[in-house]
């Protein structure tokens, strides 16, 4: 026990004698927070909106109107052709362009049906169908306006509704404004957790190599474990405590609700940061020097990250891609702190991850300390 | 001419010799484009959901039955109370719930109207508002047709969605993807291989050699252009061929634009060089300083549109931030370029800077 303290002590040391890692350890959690909270915005606002209103009508003008008072809309341009509107898509001043075509009113009063064209720049697809679907729902609601207005002079107020309508409701749990950071804000802090555990703590170790410290070390009376968890014991402290930092700044920054139990998250990081810390031990029994460390770890890190779900869900991914995930810690992590934090789920909720999580840190320390040597 | 093709070879020695390098530079191009065509999606496909039907008449059966034979939506669980939704989200089985009110058919048929609940995990913001905006699209969809076929007074809607007519994912990650790949190899991998000769001594070796420093840094650089361009090719063609991402425009005026980007990035890279005495500090130099702004700022993964005003102001500083935005004109719309000059410019703009950057500071440290 005293063995282990010992190099842990060693360990702290040089860690803060390094004058660059200081400042990474506590600057990385509040750039991670701050720039990529902010950056990392999916969220769809403020579709850029052209509207062309070749028909100048009363109705059209209303329809026109409505669309511009849209909080999901800005308008920014109006033309008075349908080669304008193009060439405002094409050329990435709107996202979106609504065409009402000349004789608008006249035809839908007078024929009862009248189009109105939508065009979407779909290259990012989602924006595209999601801005075509809000341009719907409005113009689907302005008919409905016009059809109460007209449709009873015109002797149709029966016809309008012969099957009834469903009244549709819906609210938004656990984040009733729909803020993108109350999503990414616990994402980040599970991929902060995830680089100090495993990154920093593959690089140690093969620093000792490449510098042939480890010689030393391995002709101490030492024992294999004792100077494994002696490397490992202050990244996972250091991790913990880098949780609880960019917990704080996300709390204070973000107003993120923290719904769950702080000793349940606690216990949660606690366990995943053992099997992390598994995997950077494995890493470093692969490399021979810190680069070959570093290009190994980030490949993986690079697959963990996209393949976790915090940007995109795992329930989007196709079935392989899917299955790759189940050997995701990352992705277990990533589910859990934001059950814990956003949801206040509980041991309870969380029993299938624990085990699974349990198990595979057992088979890659396992690994790691099969795979550890003590000659050179 | 052949000191210059002995030097070349030599550095693609170096290059091929390492399967963990080879690894980063090959593996994760492949990787990431498969990443992207198929995994990272925000389409959302099966969410699980789960039923609360208070009602079980015909018409909430029908609603249910449309709603769950769509690809978009899996039964979970059905509920039998309200006391039920809570754990049920909680445990993260379910993303939303839809929740008809007790005899949903008599009071459609007797008041005109009958009301669903549609309760959203919205946790994760966007995946709720495209469940939601698919679940009342299913609704609408069963009540349309309940109607008589043609409702008069009515407005149809004609969308078209332009340049991506099947709303395909990768079309926005492959211009994205290209960048990221000739950032990766030309600047990331550039900046260490030179750092790597002045750390282990060899650059010295080199620079007493016949050839003249100019000679050394471009014999040094040519094999990543190389790999570069093979990189952007093959990203271009798995694109097209197995995602069918199209290429609209200029073959020839993309790869021009290809070419002037990885001078660009490449001069960065030699600038990182001169700087940085170890492979550490150059490596730490080219992710902090390079890839992740470029991947979190460019425009690449997240719209530019919803940073705030800051963030927007430094993404003008990011070379791929416009690279991006030629490529994007050019593959998926087909422009040509009197259509992306500006963006060009501004990219050539970049390149000299870097490149006189570079070159005065490689003469500083010659003598």
């Amino acid at each position: 026990m005293r063995t282990i303290l010992i190099i842990v002590a060693k360990e702290f040391r040089q860690l803060f004698r390094n004058r660059m890692m200081l400042p990474i350890i506590l600057v990385m959690p509040f750039v991670q927070l701050v720039v990529l909270a902010y950056a990392a915005d999916f969220e769809i606002k403020r579709l850029r909106l052209w509207v062309t209103d070749l028909d100048q009508s009363g109705l059209s003008q209303r329809l026109a109107a409505k669309l511009e008072a849209s909080p999901n809309f800005v308008v920014t341009g109006a033309g008075y052709s349908l080669a304008a509107a193009d060439q405002a898509i094409e050329a990435d001043q709107a996202d979106l362009a609504v065409s009402i075509p000349a004789g608008f009113e006249r035809t839908l009063i007078r024929e009862e049906e009248a189009s109105v064209q939508l065009i979407a720049n779909a290259i990012d697809g989602v924006r595209g169908s999601l801005g075509a679907s809000y341009a719907s729902q409005i113009i689907a609601d302005f008919n409905r306006e016009v059809r109460e207005a007209y449709g009873s002079s015109l002797g149709l107020a029966g016809l309008s509704s012969p099957a009834g309508t469903y009244q549709l409701t819906w609210s938004y749990w656990y984040n009733p404004k729909m803020d993108y950071k109350t999503f990414m804000v616990p994402g980040i802090l599970a991929l902060l957790v995830t680089m100090v555990g495993a990154f920093l703590s593959s690089m140690n170790i093969v620093r000792e190599r490449e510098i042939g410290t480890i010689e030393q070390i391995n002709v101490t009376p030492i024992r294999k474990y004792q100077f494994v968890i002696g490397k490992l014991l202050p990244f996972w402290i250091l991790a913990i405590f880098e949780l609880c930092f960019g917990l704080v700044i996300g709390l204070l920054l973000y107003k993120i609700p923290f719904l769950g139990n702080f000793g349940v998250l606690l216990g949660f990081a606690a366990l995943y940061l053992l099997l992390i810390m598994g995997m950077g031990l494995l890493i470093s029994t692969l490399s021979e020097n810190q680069q070959q460390a570093m290009f190994l770890s980030w490949f993986f890190m690079v697959i963990f990250i996209f393949l976790s779900g915090m940007f995109t869900a795992v329930e989007n991914m196709p079935e392989w891609a899917q299955a790759i995930t189940r050997l995701n810690p990352l992705r277990y992590f990533i589910e859990a702190v934001r059950m814990i934090i956003l949801k206040g789920s509980g041991f309870g909720d969380l029993t299938q991850h624990m085990w699974i999580l349990a198990l595979y840190a057992a088979v890659i320390n396992g690994l790691a300390i099969l795979r550890y040597r003590k000659t050179v | 001419m052949r000191r210059f093709v002995g030097f070349v070879q030599k550095e693609l020695y170096h290059i091929f010799r390492d399967p963990r390098t080879l690894l980063i530079l090959f593996g994760m191009p492949l990787v990431q484009i498969l990443l992207f065509g198929y995994a990272v999606t925000n389409e959302i496909r099966e969410v699980r959901i789960a039923v609360l039907d208070q009602s079980k008449d015909l018409v909430t059966q029908r609603i249910t039955e449309r709603v769950l034979s769509s690809e978009f939506f899996a039964l979970e669980q059905t509920l039998s109370d309200e006391a039920g939704i809570e754990p049920a989200f909680r445990s993260n089985r379910i993303k939303a719930v839809l929740h008809y009110e007790a005899e949903f058919a008599e009071k459609l048929r007797r008041d005109g109207s009958a009301s669903i609940q549609i309760l959203l995990d919205a946790t994760d913001p966007n995946t709720a508002q495209s469940v939601l905006s698919y679940l009342t699209g299913l609704i609408q969809q069963d009540l349309a047709e309940q109607r008589i076929a043609s409702v008069p007074l009515s407005i149809r809607i004609e969308p078209r969605m332009r340049y991506n007519p099947e709303l395909k994912g990768v079309f926005l990650f492959v211009p994205g993807l290209i960048t990221i790949i000739l950032m990766l190899v030309s600047a990331m991998m550039t900046s260490i291989s030179i750092t790597r000769e002045k750390e282990l001594g060899t650059m010295e070796v080199l620079l007493v050699s016949p050839m003249r420093p100019f000679q050394i840094i471009l014999a040094k650089v040519t094999p990543y252009v190389l790999l570069s361009l093979i990189n952007a090719s093959g990203i271009l063609l798995i694109g097209r061929n197995v995602f069918g991402v199209p290429i609209q425009g200029s073959l020839l005026l993309l790869m021009a634009e290809c070419v002037l980007f990885i001078i660009a990035t490449l001069s960065l890279g030699i600038l990182i060089s001169t700087v940085a005495q170890t492979q550490q500090v150059a490596l730490m130099l080219s992710l902090m300083g390079l890839m992740l702004p470029t991947i979190l700022l460019s425009g690449f993964m997240f719209p530019i549109d919803n940073m705030p005003i800051p963030l927007q102001v430094i993404s003008n500083i990011i070379p791929a931030r416009w690279f991006i935005v030629i490529v994007k004109g050019i593959m998926l719309k087909g422009v040509g370029l009197e259509a992306v000059w500006k963006e060009t410019l501004v990219l050539a703009g970049f390149a000299a800077v870097f490149i006189s950057l570079s070159i005065r500071r490689f003469k500083v440290r010659l003598q």
